[in-house]
């Protein structure tokens, strides 16, 4: 065994892994160990394996993914806070043929965008939303978002979020599966190995029935905020572990039938 | 039996410190370094390159895709 070097692993017929080649060269802005630079990788991963990336429009939201378009080498239109899927519509309806993709956050799709989100679903578009939850609004400071949960301390909600006075969070992928145009509706999370390649997994699926024509894809990724819960990147995974998943169950909400 | 043998390639400068690929790594191949690179980030690196067996977990989990990562079969 002693025989093998480094060199000799290191050669382009043993490459096991690699970034996705339609990743730029641009360093993310995002802080270390955010969620939404996995989810950007795994999307750019489907896009070259299903050798999309010449017939892709993505739709960036306002928020912390607003800068999406110098990281993924696909054409992208930025739409105004929370319209995401209402230009989604326009660019689908208007390019059948094109793989058409929003992907928010949820201070974009859950608070501004509910009727747009909620409206394009029900219109069943034959689009993919890919939903990022990490229940804070990320870019402008930590505020609290509709899916913050209980007891969730934000720059907001100092004391914890209070349901009586606050509301309780919105399960936005339970609200939206239960519309009739939605097709596929699942939740993930990107923070083990395992539940990045299930997203993986979830998005080939979605790029299938959009094909197929069957309707609204909506695929949520709960996420982490280091920054926003003031946590380092493992201690983050961890909490999000422990306190978001069971609020936020992992899996198929909804799936159409074969 | 076959032996897997892996090795990873990490570009350091691009590395953010956060640390998600030392704790997914099954064999404790990967770790945080002492120093720190240009962007003042403790970037990660193979520590015990030897145990390394090729899963891509770290490269996976790896929000930045800093990581490369190539296997071979031994024997």
């Amino acid at each position: 065994m002693a025989d093998i070097t480094f060199n000799d692993i290191i050669k382009p017929e043993n490459l096991t892994y690699k970034k996705s080649r339609l990743m730029t060269d641009n360093v993310m802005h995002y802080c270390p160990g955010c969620g939404h630079s996995t989810a950007h990788r795994v999307l750019a991963e489907v896009i070259e394996e299903e050798d999309l990336q010449s017939r892709t429009v993505g739709i960036t939201p306002v928020g912390c993914s607003v800068l999406m378009y110098n990281y993924i080498d696909v054409d992208f239109q930025e739409a105004a806070h929370g319209r995401a899927p209402a230009l989604a519509t326009a660019v689908k309806r208007l390019m059948p043929d094109k793989f058409v993709f929003t992907y928010q956050g949820d201070g974009d799709l859950a608070a501004i965008g509910t009727a747009e989100t909620i409206h394009t679903c029900n219109r069943g578009e034959n689009i993919l939303i890919l939903f990022i939850n990490n229940g804070i609004y990320g870019m402008t400071g930590g505020q609290m978002a509709p899916t913050t949960l209980e007891g969730m301390k934000s720059s907001t909600s100092p004391y914890g979020r209070d349901i009586a006075t606050m509301g309780s969070p919105v399960k936005m992928a339970d609200i939206v599966a239960m519309l009739p145009g939605t097709c596929f509706v699942t939740r993930h999370s990107v923070n083990t190995a395992g539940g990045v390649r299930k997203l993986k997994r979830a998005i080939k699926k979605a790029v299938q029935y959009q094909n197929e024509k069957r309707g609204t894809c909506f695929i949520e990724v709960v996420s982490n905020c280091p920054s926003g819960w003031k946590m380092t990147p493992v201690e983050s995974n961890k909490w999000m572990e422990e306190n978001m998943f069971p609020f936020y169950p992992l899996g198929d909400i909804k799936v159409p039938a074969e | 039996m076959a032996k897997i043998k892996g090795a990873v390639v990490i570009d350091t400068e691009r590395c953010k410190g956060c640390e998600v690929c030392v704790v997914t790594c099954p064999t404790d191949t990967l770790a945080l370094a002492v120093e720190v690179n240009a962007k003042g980030y403790h970037y990660c690196y193979a520590a015990n390159p030897e145990t390394c067996i090729g899963c891509a977990n770290c490269a996976v989990v790896c929000p930045d895709g800093v990581i490369t990562v190539y296997k071979i079969k031994v024997g």
